[in-house]
Parts: C-alpha cells; structure tokens; sequence
C-alpha cells in the first residue's frame, strides 16, 4: 500500500468527521502514518459535510484528497457531488435511501446503513460508526482490532456496546451481500 | 517514549504554548482559530493558567498585555477579523516592548470573507497592520509538528527581544489533524524572562544596543512607567527627538541586527536547477508535491521555505536564488510576499507568481500547471 484517500460525506450532524478522525487514529494503531482533514459550511447541523482521510506507509506531504480510492456517502447531495471525483476503479459506497444513476447503479455499492442504525440497533447516531465496519470489512484499510481500539477511544462513555454492535453490523452489511459486491468490483 | 497520536493544527499550537509556560489566555472566539480559545479554557487551568474570554478582540489583546506585564507568558489567538481589531494594540505592546504571542489562523478576507475558507491575505498585514515604524517577528508553520516546535519559538523569541510575536497559522494547518510523534522536542529549550535586580536604579528601557533590559513584573516593587507615547529610559513620555530618534533605532535594531538568531527557513534540492519556488505555511505543502510530479518530468525544481516571514530571510535567498533560471512566489493570497522576494533578487532573475485566492486550498496541479506554461 502506498497512500489510501478515502472521503465521507453527507450531511452536518451524522457524525461523519468523527468518523474520519476515528479512522486516522485506527491507522496509526497500525503503525501507519494518517492524515485528517473536512470542510464544512458555516452551519453546525443540515449543512453538507465532509472529512477526508489519507493512509500511507510514508510521510504524507500533500495533506489533502485529491481523487478518492474510497467514497462513502450517506445523503444524496454529496453523492452527486463527489461520485465523478474518483479514482479510477475506485469503491463508491452510498447509503440505501440515495437512488443512484442507472450508468453508475452498476458499480456503486448501496447498503442500508441508516436503516441499520435505526432499526436494527435503534440509535440513528451509530450510522457513521457502522459505516466505519462496512470500510474496514470491504477494503482492509485498516485492522479490525486498531479499528475497534479507535473507536472505543473516541466514543463516550457508556456507549461503547453500542458502537460495538454497530462495527458488528458494519462488516455483516458486507459480508452479507459479499458475492454480490465482489462482482461490482469485477465490472 | 511519547506515543504517535493524531493531533489537530490548532491543538499543537496549545500544547507547544502550554510547554513554552503560558499561563494567560484571552481571547474572543472566531472562526477557524477557535479550536485554540476552548483548548486553552480545557487545559490552562491545570497548569495553574488562566483562560478568560473578553467582551471583544480589542479587550482580548489590552488583557494579554496586562497579564504580560504582571510575569506571565500570553497569548491570543484570532483571524482576519479579530486580527484587524487588534492591531492598535499590538503597536501598543511592540512601542511598550510587552512579550506576547498572537495567533493569526488566516481565512479567506478581506473583511469577514469567508470564515471556513482558507487564505493567506494576512502576510502585509502581520507585518505593517499597526501604524508607525515598529518591530515585529511573524512565524509560518507549514505541519501540525511544526506548528508544534514553533509555538514555542513564539514564545521563545517574544520574551527574549520583549516583542510582540504574530504565529501566522492557515486554516488548512489550523485545521488539519496529522500524525505527530512529539518525543523529539522534549528538551527545546525554553527562554525565561530574566529580572532585573536594581529597585532603585530600574531603567525598564535602558539604552542597550540591539538589546532590551529585563522587563519587571507589575506588583514586584520595580516602579515605572508604560506608555505608548515616545518615552526615555524610564518609560516617562517625551517629546525630546534625540530621545526618540535613539529609542526608535534600538526598537527596529533589535530585530534586524539579530536576524541570525531569529531567522528560521527550510530548503529543498537547492543545489541549483529550472525553477526556485518559494512558499510558506500550507502552501509549501502542495509545491512539495508538485516537485514530486516535475521531477518526474525531468524538471528541476527546489524549493525555499522561510518559517520566519518577517524579518524576511533575506541573506538565505539572496545566497540560492543565482542557482536557479526562473523563482516563483507560491501563496494563497493576490501576491504579497512576492513582494519581499522581488525586492531582494531586483530584477536580477524573473520572479513570477502563483497564487490562488478563491478560498480553496492549491492542489499540487495548480502548480505544476503554471511552471509548465513557463517554459
């Protein structure tokens, strides 16, 4: 692995820069170097939203993403936003509630996050957490074990059996649909 | 063995602040710097500080300068805006000769601009934002390690030449987390205010070339007069011009004659080549990068990175600029340091310009862009 950009998007309040910095701080458990940076309107909550996430084996000189190895995005905005601002074969990953276009509902990987969060564990607020499993199931970006370490390090107290679940959730999203995914990637 | 952790921009600039012996915030909280203003509320208190948020920014730098003046090591931290509304006081304390940092996490201006939006319009400012000839000492840091080890500079050099020193932050290092293992600056060194001994005789500005006396704390039985009126040796105003003449010189001396102490720059393949960027704060980031991909062309390309923007590191450049065919001022700004460098090479190589100032952050192909369409 050289250098991984990831990008998470949506919209202010989903928790998705904690998300990033929960991520940069998981590579670091794994003895890789990480960089961390979003940009936000001038609103704390509605606005869009984005944190942005660079892995590398070596120091990272230009500390911004440029075009994206991993998009995630949770609100349809960001999703038309950011999807044509890839790498080439890279994973685009939109919540279940975004309808993508029929060119790229090929090759996008649609999953039921949100829908997870609130139905399954029943706290809306775990979304971005169970979009940090289904990263670190699909992708290997980082280890499981740094991944939860991160998580349980950033997440207050008294919530830590729920964000587990929600990691747990997370890598069942896509060890689920694996078949279906692996032949996304194949296209 | 201090453990790698992620660490915010603006956090480094508290931990190196908190290192260096602050023990006095104020400040007024504005956006993107005020990650600093909570940071030091969280922490100052625990290191036996004090954290006070001000009615305004004015209020914010005359509070630095009192705590300053009773011993203890200050700072503030603004942006554009707030910065703006602070410069009658900053002249204040560079006339008054008061040590205290000022955190400048320049946005996109001018006026309020764009508060999330990163920029570096501020770099005339930093220098020449307060009226009359004075002395000032303006630090860039380009990574959240730097901002780190030169906070503490900050302070360093404020207390030692008793000046007001502005850390020229961006909003893309004030808010960029980054990797940073700290262990190898645990033994920077860090400069104490000396005290004066003689009561009777105190002279708090005596004539020392390129110098300053020791600076008394209020309430230590030293008694004497601060004012931003021209004064002696006393501090007691005067209107005398061979007075003023002297304390303007030892004023400005101070600084330029100690250029060598104060100066802080970084270079890149310098050896000699095509082109000489030159770049500061985030921007020096994405010329690194843009190196990367030019070398890969076969063009070559160094850059030079002054740290210390005022005093300009002028012997430096002056020393590397002959090795290179073109030099190009690299900054989020219309061109503003371009000024200094093209003071310095007066013609004798073509200097350009490369700059963005529409709120976004250059991309490494900006640069690489504008150097190709040089040639």
């Amino acid at each position: 692995m050289s250098s991984i950009e990831i990008r998470l998007s949506g919209s202010g309040g989903q928790g998705l820069i904690l998300a990033g910095i929960i991520l940069a701080e998981a590579a670091i458990l794994d003895g890789k170097n990480s960089v961390q940076s979003q940009s936000y309107g001038p609103e704390a909550r509605g606005g869009s939203s984005k944190a942005e996430i660079i892995i590398s084996d070596e120091y990272i000189t230009y500390p911004k993403v440029l075009k994206p190895d991993i998009l995630l995005t949770l609100a349809p905005s960001a999703y038309l936003w950011y999807k044509n601002d890839m790498k080439e074969n890279g994973i685009i990953i939109i919540d279940e509630s975004i309808i993508p276009n029929d060119e790229d509902a090929q090759k996008v990987i649609r999953l039921p996050i949100i829908k997870t969060a609130q139905e399954v564990i029943g706290r809306a607020f775990v979304a971005n957490i169970i979009s940090l499993g289904v990263i670190a199931e699909l992708t290997n970006v980082v280890t499981k074990e740094s991944l939860e370490r991160a998580v349980l390090n950033r997440v207050p107290p008294g919530t830590e059996e729920i964000n587990k679940r929600a990691l747990t959730e997370g890598y069942n999203l896509v060890k689920m649909r694996g078949s279906e995914i692996w032949q996304k990637q194949m296209i | 063995m201090m453990p790698t952790v992620l660490m915010q921009g603006n956090e480094a600039v508290v931990e190196g602040a908190i290192n260096a012996g602050l023990k006095f915030y104020a400040g007024y909280p504005i956006t993107p710097s005020t990650e600093i203003a909570e940071l030091c509320a969280e922490k100052l208190p625990f290191v036996g500080g004090k954290f006070i948020q001000m009615e305004d920014e004015i209020a914010s730098m005359a509070a630095v300068i009192g705590a300053s003046l009773t011993g203890l090591k200050a700072m503030t931290a603004t942006s554009g805006p707030g910065f703006s509304l602070k410069q009658e006081n900053i002249g204040f304390a560079a006339m008054a000769e008061i040590p205290c940092v000022i955190v400048d996490v320049q946005r996109m201006g001018p006026s309020t601009g764009m508060p999330t939006s990163p920029a570096q319009g501020d770099v005339m400012q930093s220098r020449w934002g307060t009226h009359g000839d004075h002395p000032i000492i303006v630090l860039s840091p380009s990574s959240v390690k730097e901002a780190y080890y030169i906070t503490i500079q900050a302070f360093n050099l404020s207390e030692k030449y008793r000046t007001p020193v502005i850390l020229l932050m961006d909003e893309v290092i004030g808010h960029l987390r980054e990797a940073v293992n700290l262990d190898e600056y645990k033994d920077v060194e860090i400069f104490e205010r000396p005290m004066p001994q003689d009561k009777e005789n105190y002279l708090p500005y005596q004539y020392i070339e390129n110098g300053v006396a020791p600076l008394a704390p209020f309430g230590k039985g030293f008694r004497f007069h601060v004012t931003g009126l021209a004064h002696n040796e006393k501090g007691l105003p005067t209107n005398d011009p061979k007075v003023t003449e002297k304390l303007i010189k030892r004023l400005i001396g101070k600084i330029e004659n100690n250029k060598k102490d104060i100066v802080m720059f970084e270079e890149k393949d310098t050896e000699g080549g095509d082109i000489l960027l030159i770049s500061f704060g985030s921007s020096a980031r994405a010329c690194e990068a843009a190196m990367q991909e030019l070398k890969k062309e076969g063009i070559k390309v160094g850059l030079f990175k002054p740290i210390t923007i005022w005093p300009f590191p002028d012997k430096k450049l002056r020393e590397i600029y002959p090795r290179f065919k073109k030099v190009f001022v690299v900054e989020m700004n219309t061109g503003q340091l371009y000024y200094e460098v093209d003071r310095i090479i007066k013609g004798n190589t073509y200097v350009g310009k490369i700059n963005k100032f529409n709120g976004e952050f250059f991309t490494p192909f900006d640069i690489v862009e504008k150097i190709k369409e040089s040639f």
